[in-house]
């Protein structure tokens, strides 16, 4: 396709422009190009969700239509199985235990990260900046199986992470096949009232116990693989900042510390909010590297809802609890959408008081 | 290299500068070796042996040579023909794709339609809806149309892009309206239009659907695992995931594994080093340099 270098002649002086003809004309046109995109995004986007909400209320086991007579109402049955004690419960306080750590701790370490990363390669004096640039985005683009492949090598028991730690004279665990807690420290049990008190069918040492060894080296994959694209989030919003009040920050003799905390920083709260708000959406989905490394061992600790949701449809074919799960999953992701919005919510009084720190 | 941030204050500014600059730099290159040296383990881990793999796996000098991993991949394996899936794949979603949402993009930057806010808040609506939720969904869906295990249940659902529309949508919003209008007083159609005069205008866009689908339905993986279950039509990021997780192989088998990762990783490593710059101003905002 050639950049076809198109003349424009502007000869035609005021042409009758919203003609009748050409208005309905384009009605009919607006409706015929958009029809592909609207059909599909219905068919497999919307009719899907209306589908699913069906199931979540019915005792679909797999067979036939969902629609079939055979396929009964059983109101909140699917959802209530999720808190109602029992296996279905414990799977599912399991789940939200490990993706709440994993949430927990990806989220600040990579937008810290992507931060950082952004904040070293958008210095105008270090060259080669575009090499650094390219390492660090690299990792995003790459599939998922792929990386997880070479992590399951890289954490394996005779890998290159042992090999190094090896090197310091200690011995690595046997990462992908390791259930213990990290905030255990190797405790088997915890104090009593820990022990006695429980939610989901888990008790308090166990919902403290943070992410397990296993979870571990996949949340480092993820950090590893979502930097990148933060960072270029973060490269955007740094290279629009005006650089005036930077001069002004200089000319005040403000150490480059603290023209970062008070001037750089404030200015990149719409992107944190960004950056935090899609780090929790991306966190609260990982299902690619459960299906492809663990399958949500060992001892389920790298468990998650979303693979969950997967695990009981279609291996377990409990149909109407993989969908009840799907959809608590959608409300926990809209909630927690929510709190960076709150959290970095515009303070006024202390973002005057930094602007006039910085003026 | 220090003296240009320097800006001829006394004292011991320049000292302080050289030192910052420094330390960005080891920083940086400590840092650039945390996120090379991991691909630079997996391509020599292609060529080890098994035995090699285990007992030097930080190596980057395979020792020795071997091609059993690749001749097993391509000679005793399925690979070619998850290779060839994705590749069909692939290339009909980038097809669909840039045609549809540049259709779709053009109708709501220009075409004056009743019903048009309704289609885009609709879009709006669609973007918000996790991917990971509508596994279970679309698996009904696909199942109810009778397209499951087909080529038809692994493309079309993927054809579904609002994000590109909006991409050339805003694309479109931002190119001069007067060059349509003199054709369209010419009397061409709405259609004709689109095709012949504002499309190759586009070009820039389209090479901007054209990475991000490239490389998203070539990564994609769980709309696969949902749509088909007939092995002659795994692609490659299904059927990798399945041979590392054991399914296929017994023992560990890294060096054939981590082929089919770096085998894999190549088309999107190739588009990527090609088109980078363009593809890290669409997924950073607008990215200047």
């Amino acid at each position: 396709m050639s950049t076809g270098t198109v003349t424009v002649t502007p000869e035609v002086s005021a042409p009758p422009r919203h003609h009748g003809g050409i208005r309905r004309r384009d009605a009919a046109a607006g409706w015929l190009f958009t029809a592909p995109v609207l059909v599909i995004l219905g068919l497999f986007l919307a009719v899907p969700v209306v589908m699913a909400l069906w199931v979540s209320v019915s005792d679909w086991s797999g067979r036939g239509s969902p629609f079939s007579s055979g396929v009964g109402f059983v109101g909140g049955a699917n959802y209530q199985a999720l808190v109602a004690g029992g296996l279905t419960t414990s799977d599912f306080g399991i789940a939200l235990k490990n993706n709440l750590w994993y949430v927990l701790l990806v989220v600040p370490i990579q937008t810290a990260l992507s931060l950082l990363l952004a904040l070293l390669v958008n210095r105008q004096t270090i060259k080669g900046r575009g090499f650094f640039r390219t390492a660090f985005y690299f990792p995003s683009v790459t599939s998922s199986v792929a990386i997880t492949v070479l992590w399951l090598f890289l954490f394996s028991t005779t890998g290159a992470i042992n090999k190094l730690i090896a090197f310091f004279g200690a011995k690595g665990p046997n990462w992908f096949n390791e259930p213990a807690a990290v905030f255990h420290f190797g405790a088997t049990s915890g104090p009593d009232w820990m022990m006695k008190g429980s939610a989901l069918g888990m008790s308090w040492w166990d919902w403290l116990g943070g992410p397990s060894v296993a979870m571990c080296a996949l949340m480092s994959m993820a950090i590893f693989t979502t930097s990148g694209t933060f960072m270029l989030i973060y490269l955007a919003a740094l290279q629009n900042l005006s650089p005036e009040v930077f001069e002004a920050a200089e000319v005040d003799g403000a150490s480059s510390w603290k023209a970062f905390w008070y001037v750089t920083l404030p200015q990149l709260r719409a992107t944190t909010f960004t950056v935090v708000t899609l780090g929790m959406i991306g966190c609260w989905q990982v299902f690619d590297q459960i299906y492809t490394a663990t399958q949500g061992g060992p001892a389920k600790t790298t468990l998650t809802p979303a693979y969950l949701s997967y695990s009981a449809s279609f291996g377990q074919q409990k149909w109407g609890v993989g969908a009840a799960i799907a959809f608590v999953l959608f409300a926990i992701i809209i909630v927690f959408t929510l709190v960076p919005r709150w959290l970095l919510r515009e303070r006024t009084p202390r973002a005057a008081r930094a602007r006039k720190a910085v003026a | 290299m220090s003296a240009v941030a320097v800006s001829g204050k006394p004292g011991h500014r320049p000292s302080r500068a050289a030192v910052a600059t420094t330390l960005t730099y080891v920083v940086l290159v400590a840092l650039a070796i945390i996120y090379i040296f991991p691909f630079l383990i997996n391509l020599a881990t292609v060529a080890k042996t098994d035995a090699d793999a285990t007992a030097n796996p930080l190596s980057l000098w395979p020792e020795p040579w071997s091609a059993a991993a690749l001749r097993r991949l391509f000679l005793n394996s399925d690979f070619p023909t998850w290779f060839m899936n994705s590749l069909i794949i692939t290339l009909a979603v980038t097809a669909g794709r840039v045609f549809f949402d540049s259709l779709a993009g053009y109708a709501l930057a220009r075409l004056p339609f009743r019903g048009r806010t309704v289609v885009y808040g609709a879009l709006v609506a669609v973007m918000a809806v996790p991917s990971v939720v509508l596994l279970i969904p679309k698996f009904l869906v696909i199942n109810q149309l009778g397209i499951f295990n087909s080529y038809a249940g692994l493309i079309i659902p993927l054809l579904a892009d609002a994000a590109g529309v909006f991409i050339m949508k805003n694309f479109f919003e931002s190119i001069p309206v007067s060059v349509e209008e003199a054709a369209r007083i010419d009397g061409a159609g709405a259609f004709r239009v689109f095709w012949s005069v504002v499309l190759p205008m586009a070009t820039p866009a389209l090479v901007t659907i054209v990475i991000l689908s490239f490389q998203g339905s070539w990564n994609e993986l769980a709309h696969f695992i949902v749509a088909a279950n007939d092995p002659s039509l795994t692609p490659l990021t299904k059927g990798v995931a399945q041979l590392a997780s054991g399914a296929l192989s017994a023992g560990s088998q890294y060096p054939v594994k981590l082929a089919a990762g770096a085998l894999m990783t190549i088309p999107v490593a190739i588009v990527f080093f090609i088109f980078q710059k363009r593809l890290m101003n669409a997924s950073g905002g607008a990215v200047k340099e």
